[in-house]
Formats: C-alpha cells, structure tokens, sequence
C-alpha cells in the first residue's frame, strides 16, 4: 500500500543519493538496474503522450517484478505492465487505450477475472497525491471525490468494501471555516521513469509543450531516470535555463533514446503511431492474454535492440508519425 | 477524460421518427449541446461528442468561447480533420493561449474558473449522478470501465452538462458505481457530502434535453427533440422521468452546423 513514508525515512532517501553534479549518462540495461522488484514506478507523461516506452521495455526485458505502478492517466502502457507479469497493481485516474478505440480488452480481461488491481482515484486526486509527496507533506487538501464512490473504494464508506491494499483517503472537518475537505495521502515513488526533448548529462531536461505531473513526479520521487530523445551540452542548457523544467538533483540516469515515446507521441516531434496503435487493438480484441503475448514477443522480446524494435514498427509509420507531429503548430 | 464507449453497441430503441433523419444521433447531440453553449464563457471538455459540440459552438455562435482540456490546455482551436484522441495529446494545444500542468488546469475548477463541464457517460440515474467505472457489482464486475479520469473532478466542481445517448440500460433508477456526482441522494445531500459548488445543469441525448427540479433535484424533461414524443422518452428511461404536457419541441439541426460537424470530424471517429 502507498501511504506516505515516514519524513524521516523520506529525508534520508534523500540524504542518502549522489546529488552533485555529475554524468549519469548510461545505456536502458544499466539504467533498469536502478529499479527493484517491489518497487513503486511513477510513469511520466499521460495516455498516448510522452509515454517513456523505450524505459518499459528495458524493465519488461529484464523481468521486473510485482511493481506497484502509477501515473496520472494509463494507456498501453497499463496492459504492457499486466500482460508482461510486471505489475498487478495500478495507481492512475482512467486506464484504456483511447476512447476511439474502445475499453482496452487487457485491463478487462485482468482487472475483471481479479487477476490484478486498479486502483483508482480521480485525476486531480492524482495530481494532488503526487504534488504532495513533491512538497514533503503526508497530504493535500482537495474538494472532489467526496460523495462518491470513487472515494468508497479507497476509504471503506461507499459501495463495495475498500480494497485493503489501496492505500486510504479521508475526509475532515476544516480548522479554519468547518468545511468538509478530503485529504488525499502523499505519493513518493521509489523510482520515477520521465521520458523528455532534451537534457543534458547531469539530468537538466528541458520539456516542451504539455508537462503533464512530470514536475511534480520528478520531485517527488526518491530516484529519478531520464530518457531523453537527445542529450545536450550543460552549456546549451545554460542559454536558456527559463526552459529547464526538471532540475539535475533529483536525477540519477539519463538514456538517449530517439523515438523513446514509440509507439505514443513526443511533443514537437512525433505523434502516435496510429496504425501500429490500431495493430495492436486489433491483436488483443479476440483474446486479450494470447493477443498480448504475442505482441510482447514480437515487439518487446525478440528485438535485439531499440532500433530493431523501431524497425519492427516500421519505418513508414515511424516518418507519418514524424510528419504529423512536426507540423503540428504549421499553418 | 471520460468515456462512453463500452456502452456503444447498437440497442433496438422504440423511437417513432416521422421521417428517416439526416442526421446521426451523435450529431444531434453534438449540434443540441453546441447550442446550449454562451458566448464568453469557459468549458471544461472531455473528448469525444463535448469536444465537437464545444468546437461547434467556437465556429458558430460563440467564437470567443474558451475549452479547457485536462492535458492541461487553456484556450485552443482544434484543427478540422485533426481531432486528438484524447484531451491528453498535442493535437489539444493548437492556437492555445496557454499551456499548463494537468494538475494546474484541474484546480482552476476547485477556484471556480470554469462556467461549465462537459461530458459524456455510460450510465446516470434519476440524480444526475455518473457512472464510468463498472458495470455490474465493482466486486465482481460485469465490465471494468476506464473509470473517472477528470470526470469526478469537473462534476464534483463546476456546472454539468452530460450528451449521451438516450437507452434505458443508461438511464436507470440507481448506477452501479457513482464515479462522478450528480445530486446524489437529491435534494441537499450533494451539498452535505461536502460539495457545495456546482451540480447537474443539463442532460442532452438523441431523444431531449433534460434539467433538474430546484427542489428535490430529480430529473426532469424540459424539451424534446422532433418527432420524439413524450411516450417515446419514458419508454427509453429506467426511471420515473416526469414529461410536461406542454414541453416545447427542440430546432432541428442546421445544414450549417450539420456541415461544419462532417468538416471537423470527416472520419466520422465521433459522429458516427
């Protein structure tokens, strides 16, 4: 269960770390290494966006195990986790591939048979959750979820009994005015995973367009791996620190990976590859367990690399999504 | 993000239309819940038929209206042809006049900067209250929905507008799983469970459109679209859905608005 550490015990995760200055440039291998089985995965960016998916799947290469795993909104990546034996435990606010593609048969298929866990919260209950756990405080305050059942089912008042092993919020009585407030408990994952446009090798990143919780993730996490599409000079990061967006102290790796969001989108650089999207719902419509298997094999296993894997994918998919996600902002 | 998707395989509906529409039930939805829209005013949109009604609104009687998106988007213009999967992706930002955190765009609805959400669902009761979350017992469910995304969020903080389709397995009594508040139990109980703000305005299906009673907050009809009669909506409802005898009758859609929908979404991803 995610309750919020002890300050003390956050405190010395924190004294604990490398924090200077230094080159954390390393290949995914070395930087999967930096994951535990058991741990607490933050995942950056949000559905079909800034999904680090080339980090996934080093961690599915390397047969992590029972990862509890969150982020703000799961897409693909969320039937990767299950399908893959990852994690049987998901923290997020909306969990399925797209709406144009319909409920993701995966999530049904484990979530229903009660092979595996969901646990849900609203968005900016999220949002607050990690926000929390960035400002060093076990809670925030916030004014949605009460009255749901949403809330029931992670504090034990609403329909359905509360699932021991979500972790619990709780309403209060406010100091100051006697409103009824909802206090939502501090996330501080043990590894964040953020994949970003560019940072150099200390870990300075610098994001463009939508953040997502990627901030917020990033400072609240007790280890912090980057992947980035390139990695640029300290200098260069220097001409324009009002665009550093994640700061290199609460960064441990950083991997260079092009297309790192394949087959998700990049802002700025690509967009989703739909086809190989739609490929993919397609191979897990009849069977989700047996679609996914053989997804897993094809794309995640059998590839010798990062590259071969994008080749796989194809390289007319990989230059339409380039050339839609470019344009993007063209007249 | 929220979604009704789960629900979409086709029902036999006992509607008694004059005439074969020109028109899909979704952009009927799209084109009635466009015109509830005002000029000025800020929207908080999910994807799917809010996003194509709020762009509608943008394109025709509202130009200077300002959607919101939960990827964290103040302010766009989508772009015809180009609709985003979701409320989360890049296409979200074009011509935006700002872009911030998720969390960011989600408390300017806890600060009151928001006139009005704008949603879909799977399933809502008597209440107005939401269900995207399960379908069946949430122990054992039938289905295991997307859940609420923003949903609980925009619901539980601003003025609702909900476009759904009109089918009696989507309009029951209680839903199964309350993932975003309408009234709850009526009358004040919203307000008692700590949610003082906001609430159900309006619910916009293929069928009328529908408002709450001030009091007991129950659903209530307040116009029906044409050809749809009074018999033909309570035949369609779980519920005890009071018709007045003299409810007006909605405008058909325009070819106007009917071809600026078909323009923007030309892959029919929504309208369908």
């Amino acid at each position: 269960m995610t309750m919020p550490l002890a300050y003390s015990e956050l405190r010395q995760r924190t004294k604990a770390r490398d924090r200077s200055l230094r080159d954390k440039v390393m290949s995914l291998e070395a930087a999967a290494k930096l994951v535990q089985d058991g741990d607490h995965l933050a995942v950056g960016g949000c559905t079909a966006s800034r999904t680090p998916f080339a980090m996934i799947w080093a961690l599915v290469r390397a047969q992590k195990r029972d990862l509890t795993v969150s982020r703000s909104i799961m897409s693909t990546e969320g039937d990767i986790f299950y399908a893959a034996g990852l994690s049987r435990h998901l923290i997020t606010s909306w969990f399925s591939q797209g709406i144009v593609w319909g409920v993701s048969k995966v999530m049904r298929d484990y979530t229903e048979s009660g092979r595996a866990r969901f646990e849900e919260w609203s968005h900016m209950a999220m949002g607050l959750r990690y926000r929390a756990g960035a400002m060093g405080v076990p809670f925030l305050p916030m004014r949605s979820m009460l009255g749901s059942d949403v809330l029931g089912r992670v504090s034990g008042n609403g329909a359905g009994p509360a699932d021991p092993a979500f972790a619990a919020a709780k309403t209060m009585e406010c100091p100051f005015t006697g409103e009824t407030l909802l206090l939502v408990p501090a996330l501080n994952p043990d590894v964040a995973i953020i994949h970003v446009q560019r940072c150099d090798a200390y870990g300075n990143a610098q994001l463009d367009g939508l953040t997502f919780m990627d901030i917020d993730i990033a400072m609240a996490a007790n280890r912090v791996i980057l992947t980035t599409e390139r990695v640029v000079s300290n200098e260069q990061i220097r001409r324009q620190p009002d665009q550093t967006k994640i700061g290199f102290f609460t960064v441990d790796a950083v991997v260079e990976v092009p297309f790192g969001c394949a087959p998700h989108e990049c802002y700025g650089l690509y967009e989703p590859f739909y086809s190989h999207m739609d490929m993919y719902a397609q191979m897990t419509a009849r069977d989700p367990e047996a679609g996914a298997q053989d997804y897993l094999e094809r794309f995640y296993h059998e590839p010798k690399d990062w590259a071969d894997y994008l080749s796989r994918i194809g390289m007319a998919e990989l230059i339409d999504a380039q050339r839609r996600g470019s344009a993007i902002h063209d007249d | 993000m929220t979604t009704d998707t789960a629900l979409d395989a086709p029902a036999p509906a006992d509607l008694s239309r004059a005439a074969v529409p020109a028109y899909t039930a979704s952009e009927l939805l799209a084109v009635m819940s466009a015109r509830l829209l005002k000029e000025g005013q800020t929207v908080f949109a999910g994807v799917g038929i809010p996003l194509l009604a709020a762009i509608l609104a943008q394109k025709t009687h509202a130009p200077g209206l300002t959607i919101l998106f939960e990827g964290g988007v103040i302010g766009p213009f989508v772009e015809a042809g180009k609709l985003p999967p979701s409320t989360n992706e890049q296409r979200c930002t074009r011509r935006a006049n700002m872009l911030v955190s998720i969390t960011e765009v989600l408390l300017m609805l806890q600060r009151g900067y928001v006139d009005v959400g704008f949603m879909g669902g799977a399933q809502i009761d008597r209440f107005g209250n939401l269900n995207s979350s399960f379908i069946g017992d949430p122990a054992r469910p039938k289905i295991r929905l997307p859940g609420t995304g923003g949903g609980n969020d925009i619901a539980s903080l601003a003025d609702m507008i909900v476009a759904m389709k009109h089918e009696k397995r989507r309009f029951v009594e209680k839903v199964d799983f309350i993932t975003s508040p309408g009234f709850l139990d009526g009358g004040d109980t919203r307000a008692q469970a700590g949610l003082p703000a906001g609430g159900m305005f309006r619910v916009v299906t293929d069928l009328g459109i529908m408002g709450f009673d001030a009091v007991t907050k129950a659903m209530t009809v307040l116009a029906l679209h044409p050809g749809v009669t009074a018999q033909a909506i309570k035949a369609n409802t779980g519920f005890d859905l009071p018709v007045p005898a003299d409810a007006p009758v909605t405008e058909p859609p325009t070819e106007l608005e009917l071809s600026i929908l078909r323009e923007l979404d030309p892959a029919r991803l929504y309208t369908a």
